[in-house]
């Protein structure tokens, strides 16, 4: 296999771990961002914490094997976006760790001030990574301030504050949107009864923020300056980000959807799953699997309009990342996508396994019968 | 402090703090697995129950190693940007195949482990426990072959093109015999670690004439698990050290405060007083040859000390000038096949030349007196890593004694008879991981300066952040993570405390027959 064929699956894996994250977290992530207020009492909140509490574990590894891939894959990437986004990245951090102690200490200690803490931690967790992934995506629109010596030392001069402008906090509600959708979704089918009426009520009004932002952000972005190589590529050179050039100008993210119109099918296709998951929540499997999909689809819509950048540079372009010049050599892409062909499927199937076992709705006898192993 | 030594601080105590949790989950993952085995093979229930008890403590400390675990897959990227840039070729790889094929493994069965007890046949749930307990051994395998490289960068060349190492051999990563050697030692160390926390708890329990059947049976599987990882430990941990002695020379020499090569072979200092300053360890008590015979496995080969060492850097950091100036030639140049094959002539002592950065940005333009002080630097913290050494070997050697005890008194039958042996036992409680943590200063503080041994010098691979930033996200992590440990202390204590009745809201079932 030649190294631009390896580069181009890497990207695509990249998009698939990214969109398996959204979605196998996403529905975790969802349902803490709503646990104070579709579960009102102990047992609801309890409820609610168990439709997650066997799964979140394995759901949040996505995220995990996500930025070790990006690590072995990816190698510039990983340095730059973690160091760039240094403090964002610490706020999602903190949010995350909240969630293992969340789940497990909340209901090992009676006290009520002790379990609203942890109900508070874990909508913390919920909310706090959901905002910032999607902050982090719009800033990748904008392009950060980066540069490379002749060493290849990343230089940023990327601050917090920086990064928390309108377009991105604008994209970064789009992912609160379509997590809490998915998360409501999630509740829908765990659950029964009130827990579930509510969740249910949530449905449409995410859904609904969720297209009016999409389409917003998508209408911003017509006039952000995107960025093109205006150099000629060499899909298969060494990975050293100074070897082309590049420039900005509006409406270069939409370049790949005017090449190839049939890319459209990726933003329609999210707002279209967004409003049939909410037409089907009668349904709530199936209502599941289009929620799902609108993560998925938001994905694909990003990434395709960024293709094939990485992690555009605003203070010097040429220093972008890019699919061609920011992936690890070929023999590491060769080998990682060996191993992941084995392991990818063995992991899938054992999750399969795992939540047919622990199908079916929580229940708030099943709680009470087994009060002491039960979140 | 300068950014340098904060982010080596923010390492350091995250990944202190996680290996707190790490060594339990090793081991009591086994032992759980060890447990529910008896309980499907013999049906007897109290196994199942002892399975479930202990699995709530298990599930308590898990839930502290996740959580201090996800800041570090993210680390490398946050603090140490140009390192995971410069290696990421390599490293990169064995973190992404940890996810892969150990951390799903170990998540997903975590939850049906404590929520499959009534959804799958017994059969089925042993799987579900052995498959979490697998699961947590090779995440082991996998940091440590990535740890492995770092100590022992095989498999692996400098590409001028790309700035950076990339692998050429990914067979002699995985198989890196320094890899090989920790993983053994790190997976017994967590066997020790479980069995001592088994072993002290129900040794409290029988002092108090508590939950005695529960706490019998534990004591005889940790007793007997103990003392085999126990020996392990000790025996791998010397294969660890010869391993050393191959690759990492000053490292050995450190923890040994041998300051001049001895003939061979050489002494061993049991004890004494390295001094920093003055090159020499005072109040030594030495053994004749044992050094000689554990580090080269010969008596006729020397261990080469500290002051030749440093002689051996002055050499490597010239030639390795030689290839960083070339490599400067080839950035001005980067078709000159004649640079490049003379470069790679040089290129492995490009890493000894990276060591000048510290003193000056030009290092092409380095003195002799650069040089030496380079060379200088390239001894360790002496007196700590001497220390480190000696209190983690004594301790490995008192676990051998309290489990070759234990093992000895199962065989009898009547651990509560002995009462003194069971204090013995719940004050060992906390040395485990006093051990755990020494070893994780021997094996890393004693790798400085080098972050990558002989190739990048911790100094250079940091990111291009604020000191400011690194400081608060040391502070905070410190705060939040003690803040955590205490909740987790608190359930613990709470939970043995209240024992097996309480925790698993039943009484645990009594063995049918007295002679059971």
């Amino acid at each position: 296999m030649d190294y631009e064929t390896l580069r181009l699956i890497w990207w695509a894996l990249l998009g698939i771990l990214l969109i398996g994250f959204a979605v196998m977290d996403g529905f975790d992530l969802g349902t803490a961002a709503l646990l104070p207020f579709v579960g009102r009492t102990d047992t609801e909140r309890r409820i609610v914490i168990n439709t997650v509490g066997p799964v979140w574990e394995g759901n949040q590894v996505w995220f995990i094997l996500g930025g070790g891939a990006i690590f072995a894959a990816w190698p510039p990437l990983y340095a730059a976006s973690f160091s760039g986004f240094y403090l964002a990245m610490f706020l999602v951090l903190v949010a995350l760790i909240l969630r293992p102690a969340g789940f497990k200490y909340r209901s090992k200690v009676e006290a009520p001030a002790w379990r609203s803490f942890w109900d508070w931690a874990l909508f913390v967790g919920g909310v706090v990574p959901s905002l910032v992934f999607g902050v982090a995506f719009g800033n990748l629109f904008l392009g950060v301030p980066f540069s490379y010596d002749s060493d290849l030392r990343f230089h940023s001069t990327i601050t917090l504050i920086s990064l928390l402008n309108p377009f991105s906090l604008l994209v970064g509600l789009v992912s609160l949107s379509m997590i809490v959708l998915h998360g409501a979704s999630w509740l829908n089918v765990k659950t029964e009864g009130i827990v579930q009426a509510r969740a249910r009520m949530v449905m449409p009004w995410a859904a609904l923020a969720f297209v009016v932002l999409f389409a917003l952000a998508g209408i911003w972005l017509t006039r952000v300056e995107g960025y093109h190589i205006t150099s000629a590529i060499a899909p298969d050179g060494p990975s050293n980000p100074l070897l082309k050039s590049v420039a900005q100008g509006p409406g270069n993210w939409f370049a790949n959807y005017a090449t190839n119109p049939l890319l459209w099918i990726a933003p329609v296709l999210g707002v279209a799953a967004a409003g049939l998951a909410v037409a089907a929540r009668g349904k709530p499997a199936l209502a599941f699997l289009l929620s799902a999909l609108v993560p998925a689809a938001t994905i694909a819509t990003a990434g395709l309009a960024l293709f094939p950048f990485l992690l555009p540079s605003s203070s010097d372009p040429t220093a972008s990342l890019t699919v061609w010049d920011a992936s690890s050599s070929k023999l590491t892409l060769m080998i990682m996508l060996g191993v992941t062909v084995v392991f990818l499927p063995i992991v899938l199937a054992y999750t399969a396994w795992a939540f047919r076992v622990l199908r079916g709705p929580v229940k708030p006898d099943t709680i009470a019968s087994d009060s002491r192993i039960a979140y | 402090m300068e950014l340098v030594e904060l982010s080596r601080l923010q390492f350091a105590v995250t990944a202190l703090y996680h290996f707190i949790f790490v060594p339990l989950t090793l081991g009591l993952s086994i032992l759980l697995g060890i447990m529910e085995t008896v309980y499907v093979m013999t049906g007897r229930k109290i196994w199942r129950d002892m399975t479930k008890f202990w699995g709530a403590l298990f599930g308590i400390n898990f839930a502290m190693g996740v959580a201090t675990g996800i800041t570090m897959e993210f680390q490398f990227g946050t603090n140490w940007a140009y390192y995971s840039h410069y290696v990421g070729d390599i490293f990169g790889a064995p973190l992404a195949i940890e996810g892969l094929m150990a951390f799903f493994l170990e998540a997903t069965f975590i939850g049906l482990f404590y929520f499959g007890w009534n959804r799958v046949t017994k059969v089925e749930h042993l799987i579900v426990t052995w498959a979490m307990a697998i699961g947590s051994n090779l995440s082991a395998l996998w940091i440590l072959v990535a740890n492995g490289w770092m100590q022992n960068p095989v498999g692996a060349t400098f590409n001028a093109d790309t700035m950076r190492m990339e692998v050429t051999d990914f067979a002699a990563v995985l198989l890196n015999p320094v890899a090989q050697a920790k993983f053994v030692h790190t997976v017994s160390a967590g066997y020790v670690t479980g069995s001592i926390f088994v072993l002290a708890i129900s040794a409290w329990y029988l002092l108090r004439g508590r939950h005695i059947p529960l706490a019998k049976r534990s004591m005889t599987v940790a007793a007997g698990f103990g003392l085999a990882s126990a020996l392990s430990v000790v025996v791998l941990g010397d294969e660890s050290g010869y391993m050393e002695t191959v690759h990492q020379k000053m490292k050995v020499a450190a923890i040994e405060a041998m300051w001049n090569t001895e003939p061979a072979p050489a002494s061993f200092t049991l004890v004494g007083l390295p001094d920093l300053a003055t090159h020499s360890t005072r109040f030594a008590i030495e053994i004749p040859w044992v050094l000689g015979l554990i580090a080269t496995r010969s008596f006729d080969e020397p261990v080469l000390g500290i002051n030749q060492l440093v002689d051996v850097a002055r050499s490597r950091i010239a030639d390795g000038l030689v290839a960083y100036r070339l490599l400067q030639k080839i950035k001005a140049d980067p078709k000159s096949e004649a640079l490049r094959s003379q470069f790679e002539k040089h290129v492995g002592n490009l890493g000894y030349a990276l060591l000048l950065k510290q003193f000056r940005p030009d290092i092409e333009n380095a003195t002799a007196a650069d040089i030496d002080k380079a060379a200088a630097s390239t001894i360790p913290n002496v007196p700590v890593l001497f220390w480190a050494f000696r209190i983690m070997v004594g301790l490995g050697f008192w676990f051998i004694v309290l489990f070759a005890i234990a093992f000895w008194l199962s065989t009898r039958g009547r651990f509560d008879r002995y009462r003194s042996f069971l204090r013995g036992a719940f004050w060992s409680l906390p040395l485990p991981w006093i051990a755990a943590e020494l070893g994780w200063i021997v094996a890393e503080y004693g790798r400085q300066p080098w972050v990558i041994e002989g190739v990048l010098p911790t100094s250079l691979g940091v990111s291009s952040i604020g000191a400011g930033d690194v400081m608060f996200s040391l502070a905070g992590f410190a705060l939040f993570y003690s803040a955590l440990l205490v909740a987790d202390l608190y359930l613990l204590t709470k939970y043995i405390r209240l024992g097996p009745d309480e925790t698993l809201g039943y009484a645990v079932a009594e063995p049918a027959h007295a002679g059971e």
